[in-house]
């Protein structure tokens, strides 16, 4: 997979080098921003009240 | 210099080696640089067929005698990316670490400070009205998620203060502490109980388990203080020889709702409670749900009124 996108990059090196920074960041703030606030609730390390 | 050059551009495109190395022998001088072109020639021939073996033969699968090589591709193909998959997978839940333990804290960092500011204007605005029923509020009206009071903690340090927010779902607490809906308010009779996380989420509640005895924990509404001290025994640190019968720290399972009761730990309603207690709730140990950290305090003479002590009560004030 990450052979692939690498060769799919375009640009030479310093554009691969860039390409999969973009695509790093990309997935890191998806991950950060939207997956990970949705994932959340769903796990048990956050109860912190008596019920 | 340039010796590195042809060998990379030999290494990008292994067919096209052979002129390449032909034009070093040709434009170095002498037999020297031949030779060490040929030198280069000679472990590039396996190499290139190699390429073809896992490159080529993979892609156009036609060539005789594909069976065994194919099948081996297969496999490595397979295995790799069940490496990368795994490998993958290792660092989201790291990236999730990361998350947990800091990434939430910016975002409530963010919406205390909004929070404060909102909570600021409303009371400047018209304390009567956006403040809590004071005092013998009672059943709390005030809206799910709203903030209505500031916590200070001076055994944290002076700048310790979050803004308290109605109610303990997730949406709630993941903005700072939460007050039991049905709890008392803060100074009245009865149990002013509080939910906090314990790391993430500005982690409020981090370092409950440092209180002693007699640590104040102030409280600031529209228009009061009221300075709640930790139970036990401030001389020998002891939390359970408080004079009450209450602990000033336990350490309970999830399923022990009686800390939060009117009076904590008594479990019946008929009895009228006589104090104005304050109780803090976390997670424990760290990083699990496993427990929870209880925290017991009482209030320690009447509230002030803000209006009298513009900076804060003797607790804050005078150390």
């Amino acid at each position: 997979m990450y052979t692939w996108i690498w060769r799919v990059l375009p640009g030479g090196l310093p554009g691969k080098l860039v390409g999969s920074l973009v695509l790093l960041a990309g997935v890191s703030a998806l991950l950060l921003f939207i997956v990970f606030p949705w994932v959340e609730p769903m796990l048990p390390f956050n109860d912190i009240t008596v019920e | 210099m340039h010796g590195d050059g042809t060998r990379e551009a030999a290494r990008e495109s292994p067919d096209s080696d052979q002129p390449i190395t032909d034009q070093v022998s040709d434009a170095d001088e002498g037999p020297v640089a031949a030779r060490s072109g040929s030198r280069h020639g000679v472990p590039k021939a396996p190499r290139r067929r190699d390429a073809r073996r896992s490159g080529e033969g993979l892609r156009d699968g036609s060539a005789a005698g594909k069976k065994p090589r194919s099948r081996a591709d297969l496999v490595r193909t397979g295995v790799r990316g069940l490496g990368q998959t795994l490998i993958t997978f290792g660092l989201v839940v790291l990236l999730f670490v990361v998350y947990e333990l800091f990434v939430t804290d910016l975002f409530t960092n963010q919406r205390q400070e909004e929070l404060t500011q909102e909570l600021r204007q409303n009371w400047g605005d018209d304390p009567t009205v956006n403040g809590p029923d004071l005092p013998g509020g009672g059943l709390s009206s005030i809206p799910l998620g709203e903030g209505f009071a500031f916590i200070r903690i001076p055994a944290f340090g002076v700048d310790y203060v979050k803004v308290v927010i109605e109610g303990t779902d997730p949406d709630e607490l993941e903005q700072g502490p939460g007050h039991y809906v049905d709890s008392a308010m803060p100074g009245d009779l009865g149990n002013f109980s509080l939910a906090g996380h314990r790391v993430g989420k500005g982690s409020p509640f981090l370092d409950l388990d440092r209180l002693q005895p007699g640590d104040a924990v102030v409280i600031e509404t529209s228009d009061m203080w009221f300075t709640y001290v930790v139970l036990g025994d401030p001389t020998t640190g002891n939390f359970d020889a408080d004079p009450s019968g209450i602990p000033g720290l336990e350490i309970v399972s999830p399923q022990d709702v009686d800390v939060v009761f009117p009076i904590p730990g008594v479990d019946d309603s008929s009895v009228e409670p006589t104090a104005a207690y304050l109780t803090l709730t976390t997670c424990h140990p760290k990083f699990s749900a496993e427990q929870r950290l209880i925290i017991h305090a009482i209030l320690n003479g009447p509230g002030l009124p803000r209006a009298d002590y513009p900076d804060g009560p003797p607790a804050l004030t005078g150390g």
